[in-house]
């Protein structure tokens, strides 16, 4: 399975995905720039966190317009896996592969810390080697990270189990029915605001965000094509 | 030329916790005659063109770019034409 | 572009005063220098670059006394940052730099470009910045302006370091009267490169291109330099203009194109330097001045985001995100093709020439035609008066304070919710700490430390500056900044390797300050002799005052160290029940300029002991042996609040307690400061061999519980508190002081 990590002007944790994926999962990944206009080769796609275009105007607002985008909405079309994290989150959301919207927190300040996560959606791509309701800690680090969706769009995402990861302490930021992550409802998209790559080596901490990448791994394409 | 302001801000159901604390700032002034605040953006466009392919492009600029539907609403007037 | 003043009338109305230049100065230029009268460019550049901030005119005969080498140091005092060997051919590259004045005007933007700068400095010696530090000095936050102001310049560090993407690890913040009017924010920027790409501000060969990079040059922040040496009176708005405004996505692109372009052509490129204080007119003259060659630039090609801008505002503007580079004749469009891929803007603005002069056309006119050593090595170093201020005089023949204790658990809970003692996460949290995943330890910590990757080394890393000991009595205080910012890094598990400083005073003109800057600076270098930690970069900031009155002396001391493994990093929370706890370093009746003094009594005051440096690094040197040998489980520095506080921040976040035999000290002295003290987890099975190495420095004081229940024997006292209500305590002292409303 050949990983690309999407580099945008701005991005900062493309390191973070890259060494997490290659250096801890042995996965055959490679950065893409922004000006690429193909991802052909490639079986997945990972949007890393950061500022990509400074996060002026909005989060990810910019970002959407890349060169890149169009190979990459094409690619989830194709129902290869897509993931953001963080600031990826937000260009996933801005460019319509995921419903909703990434407000600033409520506090209307930056939160970086390690927080408590419920996996409630273990039957995904990304999920599998999590247990149902298990209970994670993986770091936040962001301004705008406060979900945001209307009612009936999030009634519809807890129907289609689309709520992949729930806050499971003290809510950071506001996100509405505690929501840090989502797929589409195909669920080959997932896109959340804590950083499973933060999370993947026991030297800084914690490993419970290396399932996640083992998950994809494991699962690669298999699952797509249901 | 003409000169086009947008204005984006939050839509009325979508909580904003700026305009909250802006508003409690300003009770604390001891103006408590502010009952209500909205908090949002203006952009200043320079367009070229005829009126009606001004907000043309004014709608497809803001459409586009500039507002996330979502939790965004907007409005324009044009300041000045020249 | 017509000039505002021909030369005679420069001379008769003498507007270089405003700027900061002396009479005596601008005579010795005219007369002695170039034997004419500067025109009004030429004038306003001497201005700029004879001041303190870029000349250090008045504190480099104290900054002699410094050390700058050992077998380490591969480039010390004087280039953008100060480099160290970290063995196989890696080096790590610090520095750090006060932002104190335009911090203190317009804190956000203040702080945000202090960060800015800081960081430049280090990608410009060729090094990727991967971590941040500060150091931050406050009023009370009883005070609603002060709250504003650590708000803002809390959200403009973290802003900046945020979307740059390089962690903040570290830092220390405190709150004295004395920051009212003037606070201080030090950042600090630690990064690492291969030796091998090490870069300098350098400018030479002839027809060799200068070019100018980044963001264009607009009105902001002309004559910041000055600004940063003159005293702060009241009627600060009208300085306004004189602040920055940063633009961190630029940065950081500006930051990946000048590292792509010294990793993978460094064959093209002379030299590179940022364009900080003094803009241009510093960066341009100190490369040429390195190189030792001519120079010919024509400002009508620098990027100007402003019409109508003079030479003089050019020069002199600080406009934030720029560098200059000095790069091979025939490689201007390789290198331009570099910076097109980041969308930076890319200009070639002048040459090399032949000789030593310093030529500037605007508007088709020559503006500026002086020998370039003028500007930067002509300087004339200023003789300062110094004398003892008398309140130290008077200090020495009063009693020193002895606190009376009554009810201890009562004074230790007050003591936890202090602001300058109390738990700093409202701060911290705003700041990305673990971006880049290399954070071993984060903020909360005595040092941050940062794994090397691809390596098992890790690097450690601390600020420290304590004004009110400094104040109390320079030389002692300056000794112990330097101790205490080694038992960081050593408690850390740590081998100190050097320091950068940020030495904040008053001004210097006042005899009584020039002395505190004097016998500090003494204090500081025999310590830094005796740990062998030499100062490898660093900066000045004076004239700290408001309205005549100044700060405390405060000496920041920014240190790095170097764990070989970084299995042996040391936590400085206890981790396991059972550990024997122990006590390293004697304590003393220490409570001058104590935190427990300021709580009493409102105030600082009385004279400090002075101790033994020699024996203090012999322990210090045994505790990190053991640590190494992997024989110590945890260690915290005691600091602010003495034993008392750090027995309690050892347990604090864990699940764990202490049942503390502190029978040797009696109630007071559980809150003394002694300086050179540690607070040491061991595990049974290591304790002999531990023992073995500490000898009679390390004192047996109780164990680590598997209850959350701090239990403490102190000769005449006995206590047993809750962890988690102390731990309630100290964690919501910070934002609930910041939520106050009066």
């Amino acid at each position: 399975m050949k990983i690309a990590v999407i580099q945008f002007p701005g991005s900062n944790c493309d390191i973070d995905l890259y060494s997490a994926l290659h250096d801890v999962c042995n996965a055959d990944v490679e950065y893409v720039s922004h000006k690429a206009t193909s991802l052909d080769g490639f079986d997945a796609v990972m949007l890393p966190g950061g500022f990509s275009y400074g996060d002026y105007l909005r989060a990810g607002a910019i970002a959407r317009f890349a060169n890149v985008m169009p190979a990459v909405i094409k690619l989830a079309n194709e129902g290869k896996p897509v993931f953001g994290t963080c600031n990826g989150f937000q260009i996933l959301t801005e460019a319509g592969l995921l419903p909703g919207a990434l407000k600033k927190n409520d506090s209307q300040k930056f939160v970086c810390e390690t927080v408590p996560l419920e996996v409630v959606n273990n039957n995904t791509l990304f999920t599998t080697q999590y247990q149902a309701h298990e209970r994670i800690a993986l770091p936040i680090a962001h301004g705008e990270g406060s979900y945001y969706a209307d009612e009936k769009t999030l009634d519809e995402l807890e129907a289609n189990h689309q709520v992949v990861f729930r806050y499971a302490s003290e809510n950071p930021n506001g996100s509405l029915r505690n929501i840090a992550g989502i797929v589409n409802k195909r669920g080959n998209v997932l896109g959340m605001m804590p950083h499973p790559e933060r999370a993947v080596e026991a030297l800084l901490g914690s490993t419970d965000g290396l399932r996640l990448f083992k998950s994809l791994l494991e699962n690669g394409t298999v699952k797509t094509e249901a | 030329m003409t000169t086009v302001r947008i204005y984006v801000t939050y839509k009325q159901s979508v909580f904003d916790p700026q305009a909250e604390s802006v508003l409690n700032a300003i009770h604390q002034l001891g103006h408590e005659e502010v009952k209500d605040l909205t908090v949002g953006k203006f952009f200043d466009l320079q367009v070229e063109g005829d009126q009606a392919a001004v907000e043309n492009t004014v709608k497809e600029v803001a459409e586009s770019l500039l507002v996330n539907f979502n939790i965004e609403t907007y409005k324009f007037e044009v300041l000045e034409a020249k | 572009m017509k000039q505002a003043m021909t030369p005679e009338e420069i001379k008769e109305k003498k507007p270089y005063l405003d700027w900061s230049l002396s009479e005596k100065e601008y005579d010795y230029i005219s007369e002695k220098l170039l034997h004419r009268l500067p025109n009004y460019t030429e004038t306003g550049l001497y201005s700029a670059m004879w001041s303190e901030h870029c000349s250090y005119k008045k504190s480099k005969p104290v900054l002699r006394l410094f050390p700058n080498k050992n077998d380490r140091v591969l480039q010390g005092p004087g280039e953008g940052a100060g480099v160290v060997d970290i063995d196989d051919g890696q080096a790590v590259v610090f520095k750090a730099e006060s932002h104190n004045h335009p911090s203190t005007v317009e804190p956000y933007q203040g702080a945000a470009t202090g960060v800015g700068g800081i960081l430049r400095d280090i990608f410009s010696m060729g090094a990727r910045p991967i971590a941040s530090l500060d150091s931050l000095h406050f009023g009370e936050l009883s005070d609603a302006e002060t709250r504003m102001k650590v708000d803002g310049v809390v959200r403009g560090i973290g802003d900046y370091g945020n979307c740059m993407g390089i962690p903040t690890v570290a830092g220390e913040t405190t709150f004295d009267p004395c920051y009212k009017g003037n606070l201080l924010v030090n950042a600090m920027s630690v990064g690492l490169m291969d030796q091998k790409n090490q870069q300098e501000g350098n400018a030479s060969g002839v027809g060799n291109a200068v070019m100018y990079v980044g963001a264009k040059t607009g009105r902001d922040g002309i004559h910041g330099a000055t600004f940063a040496s003159a005293d702060f009176g009241s009627g600060n708005e009208s300085q306004h203009s004189a602040v920055q405004v940063g633009d961190p996505f630029m940065e950081k692109l500006l930051m990946e194109a000048c590292l792509e372009l010294i990793q993978d052509h460094a064959e093209w490129l002379v030299g590179i330097q940022d364009m900080g204080a003094a803009g241009i007119v510093s960066s341009s003259a100190e490369m040429a001045s390195e190189g030792n060659s001519g120079m010919d630039l024509d400002l009508d090609l620098v990027p100007q985001r402003e019409p109508g801008m003079s030479a003089y505002e050019i020069m002199l503007s600080e406009s934030q995100e720029r560098m200059l580079l000095c790069v091979k004749k025939g490689h201007e469009e390789d290198v331009k093709k570099i910076f097109d891929y980041y969308d930076l803007e890319v200009v070639t603005i002048g040459r090399i020439t032949e000789g030593h002069q310093y030529v500037l056309h605007h508007d088709g006119q020559v503006v500026c035609d002086i020998p370039v050593s003028t500007l930067t090595d002509d300087v004339l170093e200023v003789e300062s008066e110094e004398k003892k201020p008398q309140r130290l005089i008077d200090a020495e023949k009063e009693a020193n304070w002895v606190p009376e204790i009554d009810d201890v658990a009562v004074v230790y809970q007050e003591l936890l919710t202090q602001p300058t003692i109390a738990d700093k996460s409202w701060i911290t949290r705003q700041y990305d700490s673990q971006v880049r995943t290399s954070t071993v330890v984060g903020p909360g910590s005595d040092a941050g430390v940062i794994r090397v990757r691809g390596t098992k080394k890790a690097l450690s890393m601390t600020t420290d500056g304590n004004g009110r000991l400094v104040y109390l009595n320079p030389y002692v205080g300056g000794k112990i900044a330097l101790v205490e910012a080694a038992s960081n890094i050593i408690a850390s598990g740590a081998l100190p390797l050097a320091i950068t400083d940020c030495l904040n005073y008053g001004d210097p003109t006042d005899p009584e300050i020039f002395w505190e800057l004097h016998h500090s600076i003494e204090g500081m270098a025999e310590a830094c002799r005796v740990f062998d930690t030499p100062v490898i970069s660093g900066n000045v900031s004076l004239y700290n005052e408001n309205n005549g009155s100044a700060i405390y002396p405060t000496p920041m001391v920014g240190m790095v160290g170097l764990i070989k493994d970084a299995k042996y990093v040391i936590p400085s929370r206890v981790q396991h029940a059972g550990d024997k706890l122990y006590l390293v370093g004697k304590t003393g009746d220490d409570y001058a300029g104590s935190e427990l003094q300021k709580m009493m009594t409102g105030d600082i005051a009385g004279t400090l002991a002075d101790f033994d440096l020699e024996h203090v690094h012999d322990y210090l040197s045994r505790l990190l042996q053991a640590e190494q040998s992997g024989l110590v489980a945890s260690a915290h520095d005691l600091s602010e609040g003495g034993l008392a506080v750090a027995a309690a921040e050892t347990v604090f976040k864990t699940e764990l307690g202490l049942n503390a035999d502190f029978r040797a000290l009696d109630k007071k002295q559980f809150f003394s400061e002694t300086p050179g003290r540690m607070l040491v987890s061991v595990a049974p099975e290591n304790v002999a061999a531990f023992e073995e190495i500490m000898q009679d420095d390390a004192m047996p004081a109780g164990e680590v519980v598997a209850t959350q229940w701090l239990e403490v024997h102190l000769a005449n006292a006995e206590l047993n508190l809750p962890v988690t209500q102390m731990q309630k305590l100290w964690e919501e002292a910070l934002p609930c002081a910041m939520k106050s409303k009066d």
